[in-house]
């Protein structure tokens, strides 16, 4: 039972993660959802101290609030102050994280999150972290129902919006000019990264989110340009990852968000090398 | 019509060039004269840039060779000088003109000398040939694109070289750089040098240039300008004659098929 | 945080303190002159990924010879920092992957390794582990004497390489291809300026962490290019910032042990690239902002000393006062903004407050009929020279006339030769000899 509950939220993080994943890098914007994924630790943080729990929606509040500030600081330097892109996602999401981490110390002992928990996660917990009602039932693990909702609500923004978020990925100018608000989009899907970044940085740590937004899309993008089937590819390897990299992790006696990370490498590995060697001109003579 | 010179300066020898197995340029068998200045010519997208780069190095062949001064590029590069488009740097750079032409030098200088006194004066030299010298000190993210081009082009002086590529140097300048820079390069013809332009406006291509090349993914013509600029060439490069050579490579890069085996 | 608290830490005596305090601004300032050429290649994020991918080195190290010796340990690094590179590389050569993408696949799944590592080794029970999760966050208290002899010494590796490949490094960060075309053994000087990538992260670890190290390489020198335009003294700066940093942290490492040092100096060089961004001359956002408000303020000025040229024009006199209502009926302004700028012509000396209203003096009609007969010969050069329609020039003008310079007026009035009148029939002033 432990290994179900574990799968599931690991599969619970990865597909709404490689959905949103896909348009991320499609839109060559893989570093953003990096840097999301790291800078909403403050939010998480301030969150966290605030309630004084780990209620869900002033989490989420919180780190979506974050997420959203590090997308505009990021759009602020780059077109105010004119610092290049790269420079500005990294001066971005480093300031947001230290700051993050900084709160824990400083929050130490009132909080409980530490800063290992922050990278890593806690996803071995998931199965004892019940949720328990008042009246004492218990529901079963608390991050399935948050993922799960996370889960449902990408699943039905990438529905609602497909159209606008092909055309906004695809060509931003003509969507602009058939009258999508490009900056509505735009805003609305690092939004949703924000939210899926929360929804499992307690559950699976900053690092296995990162791999999940990029991994798995990348892996398939390397097998299809449909973007359907690009989407379908990732969920599969989502699953896929989970299950393999939680059985490694048991194996090995090590950290499971970083076994799954490890599976997800090895699985674009593979499908890297394989495509090379189909690619390879055949000797004609 | 395609002219081959007898001594060439340049020599391409069935050159195939790939981008991401698509190729972009077909089986290029090219031979340029010396002390003349060669217009590349030819619509956007027809390979110009690509012809440059596959002379100097910069791409990867995917058939044949090439040869200047009749050697290998590596023997003689001291004596050829390359000008990148413009565009194709960051302007932004915290660096003065002076620091930008004295890189000129560096090729002479090779690894870890730092340029000299005489270094300088050179440079200085070559930023007065293009009326420049005022603005040694100027920071390069303070110039117009004329005043940019300008800079390059006194950067390539520096290298005191015999063979130039130059890659549109005349884009995006006003007309004044433009009549300096023509002005500039046919000197330098007259001192025996070679310079090879890659330009797109056809109107001035007649009146600048003693030789021309016609281009668009293919060789179309080579050879003086006036026997190479007719409408019957000129409609072959910039018609649409092209579509089944564009399409053969299209799907060379979507069956993922190797453009040699 | 006493004041004696700080007087101990930097009189330096305490040989503990002596170390950090080294340590931490020796390896701030190197990688903050190395991250200067990574952010002028456009390629600052790779040093994130590096960074992440240090790690499984340093674990796989420590496994194999079972003790926290430096020396292993940043060959450890160094090894995987640099097979993320080339996997990167690869990557990004090889594929249709797009390099941010191969940045983050890279990064994520390095770190993954890493991480699994670290968590093998810490329950495997090996003693000497404890100090292994020092290189997440970064522990600057945690330098020893050891340490510091090894990782001053690689800084000083890294600041002798950048001082002899100075030259080849600007050239292949300004103009890769030209650089090529001079013969320049670029493929090798992208490895070496790697390497000392590689290098800076791995002495940066201990203090800063692998999280982290990304800002010590980006944040100085982006931070230092909003102060400069001459690379020397951007390096200088970029390398001042960084020490700066590493002092401050390496003191707040000193005062409360607790404090993860890595947050802090990013922390710190943080605040001071955002304050630059914001307030760096001529490249600050105030700046900018500052800039704009004159033009804006200028641009009012102009138009109602313009204004008031025309008004003369019509009426046959110039120095006859107006009052506001005159004035509005002829252009809506913004009646405060109008109000304003009035009463600062009138400190300017080009207007005059009567009691009938506001008067020209002889330089406010000077500089008004100047104004008038720039918009007019703007619209005469975009009718005649650019062909536009006579009555689509007026927009533009409105613009151009106050950005003008006097040399450019003279080139303006010699290409249209003095003309007379522009295309909406009016009469070009010229001032009289």
């Amino acid at each position: 039972m432990e290994a179900f509950w574990i799968i599931l939220a690991g599969t619970l993080v990865a597909i709404p993660c490689g959905l949103l994943g896909c348009y991320l890098i499609l839109r060559n914007m893989a570093m953003v959802g990096d840097a999301i994924s790291h800078a909403v630790l403050p939010g998480i943080v301030i969150a966290f101290f605030v309630s004084g729990s780990r209620e869900p929606i002033s989490m989420l509040l919180g780190a979506g609030v974050l997420g959203l500030l590090t997308t505009f600081l990021i759009e602020f330097f780059h077109s105010k102050a004119r610092l290049q892109t790269d420079a500005a996602i990294g001066v971005t999401f480093t300031w947001l994280f230290a700051l993050g981490v900084i709160l824990i110390s400083v929050f130490a002992g009132q909080v409980d999150l530490d800063q290992d928990c922050v990278l890593y996660g806690e996803i071995a917990y998931v199965p004892i972290d019940l949720w328990i009602t008042g009246s004492g039932i218990i529901m079963g693990p608390r991050v399935i129902y948050i993922m799960g909702i996370v889960f449902l609500l990408v699943l039905s923004f990438i529905v609602i919006g497909q159209k606008q978020l092909f055309l906004t990925t695809f060509d931003p100018s003509f969507a602009a000019a058939t009258g999508v608000n490009v900056a509505l989009w735009h805003y609305l899907l690092m939004g949703a990264v924000s939210f899926t970044t929360v929804g499992a940085f307690e559950s699976v740590g900053a690092i296995l989110v990162v791999a999940f937004l990029i991994v798995p899309p990348a892996t398939a993008y390397l097998l299809t340009e449909d973007l359907n089937k690009m989407m379908l590819i990732t969920t599969l390897l989502g699953l896929a990852i989970s299950f393999i990299g939680y059985h490694l992790a048991v194996w090995l006696d090590g950290s499971i968000a970083g076994a799954m990370s490890v599976v997800a490498g090895v699985l674009f590995g593979l499908v890297f090398i394989y495509k090379e060697i189909t690619s390879r001109p055949a000797l004609v003579n | 019509m395609i002219h081959q010179v007898e001594t060439p300066i340049v020599e391409l020898h069935d050159i195939t060039v790939s981008y991401h197995k698509k190729p972009v340029l077909w089986d290029i068998d090219l031979t340029l004269p010396s002390g003349s200045i060669i217009g590349i010519i030819g619509p956007n997208g027809a390979g110009k840039s690509t012809l440059l780069k596959a002379m100097m190095g910069l791409v990867e062949l995917s058939s044949g060779y090439v040869r200047i001064f009749d050697q290998d590029l590596d023997q003689v590069r001291s004596r050829v000088s390359y000008v990148p488009q413009k565009e194709s740097v960051d302007w932004d750079f915290p660096a003065s003109v002076l620091d930008v032409v004295l890189m000129g030098r560096y090729g002479k200088l090779g690894l870890f000398t730092r340029p000299r006194k005489a270094d300088k004066e050179v440079a200085m030299e070559c930023l007065r040939q293009v009326d420049m010298e005022n603005y040694a000190g100027r920071q390069i993210s303070q110039l117009s694109g004329g005043q940019q081009q300008r800079v390059f082009l006194a950067r390539a002086l520096a290298q005191e070289a015999d063979l130039y590529f130059m890659d549109e140097p005349f884009a995006g300048v006003d007309a004044a750089t433009e009549k300096a820079i023509i002005n500039l390069l046919k000197s330098m013809s007259k001192q025996g040098k070679t310079v090879v332009v890659v330009h797109h406006d056809l109107q001035s291509a007649l009146e600048y240039f003693d030789w021309a090349v016609l281009l668009n993914l293919r060789l179309i013509a080579s050879g003086p300008v006036n026997q190479v600029l007719t409408p019957e060439l000129l409609q072959e490069t910039y018609g649409g004659k092209l579509t089944l050579l564009a399409a053969v490579g299209d799907l060379l890069t979507k069956k993922e098929f190797p453009s040699r085996e | 945080m006493s004041m004696n608290n700080i007087l101990e830490f930097l009189s330096l005596t305490d040989p503990n303190v002596r170390y950090v305090v080294i340590g931490s601004i020796l390896l701030a300032a190197s990688s903050a002159i190395v991250g200067t050429f990574t952010l002028l290649k456009k390629k600052a994020l790779v040093g994130d990924a590096v960074a992440h991918s240090v790690l499984p080195g340093v674990c796989l190290a420590f496994m194999l010879s079972g003790v926290k010796n430096p020396v292993y340990l940043i060959i450890g690094a160094f090894i995987t920092g640099w097979i993320s590179l080339v996997l990167i590389d690869t990557i990004t050569a090889r594929s249709k992957i797009k390099e941010d993408t191969a940045i983050g696949l890279i990064l994520s799944v390095f770190f993954g390794i890493g991480i699994l590592m670290v968590t093998v080794i810490q329950k495997s029970g090996n003693a000497a582990q404890s100090g292994l999760d020092h290189f997440l966050f970064g522990q600057a208290a945690s330098l020893v004497g050891n340490d510091l002899v090894v990782f001053s010494g690689i800084a000083l590796i890294l600041m002798a390489a950048v001082w002899l490949f100075f030259k080849e490094f600007t050239v292949i960060a300004f103009d890769e291809n030209f650089a090529r075309s001079i013969g320049f053994p670029v493929r090798t000087l992208e490895l070496i300026l790697t390497t000392l990538t590689v290098l800076a992260v791995v002495t940066g670890i201990q203090a800063i962490g692998v999280v982290l190290m990304a800002a010590m390489l980006i944040t100085p020198a982006a931070a230092a290019r909003f102060w400069t335009d001459k690379l020397k003294v951007m390096i200088v700066l970029a390398a001042g910032l960084g020490a700066f940093s590493g002092l401050v942290g390496a003191y707040i490492s000193y005062v409360a042990p607790a404090m993860p040092t890595g947050p802090w100096i990013v922390m710190v060089v943080s605040i001071i690239a955002v304050l630059s961004f914001f307030l760096a001359p001529r490249k600050g956002i105030l700046f900018r902002l500052i800039t704009q408000r004159k033009f804006r303020k200028q641009m009012l000025e102009e138009n109602i000393l313009k204004l008031l040229y025309q008004l003369g024009e019509a009426q046959g006199s110039y120095y006859q006062p107006r009052t506001i209502e005159e004035i509005v009926a002829r252009r809506p302004f913004q009646m405060s903004r109008l109000k304003k700028g009035l009463r600062n012509l009138n400190r300017q000396g080009f207007l005059k407050s009567t009691e009938k209203g506001w008067a020209y003096t002889r330089a406010g009609k000077r500089k008004g009929q100047r104004v008038t007969k720039l918009h007019r010969l703007w619209e005469l050069y975009l009718t005649e020279y650019l062909r536009i329609a006579p009555d689509h020039v007026h927009e533009d003008a409105e613009t151009i006339e106050h950005i003008i310079t006097p040399e450019l007026e003279r080139r303006l009035e010699e290409k249209l030769r003095y003309p007379k009148l522009d295309p909406h029939q009016s009469e070009i002033p010229y001032p009289k000899l």
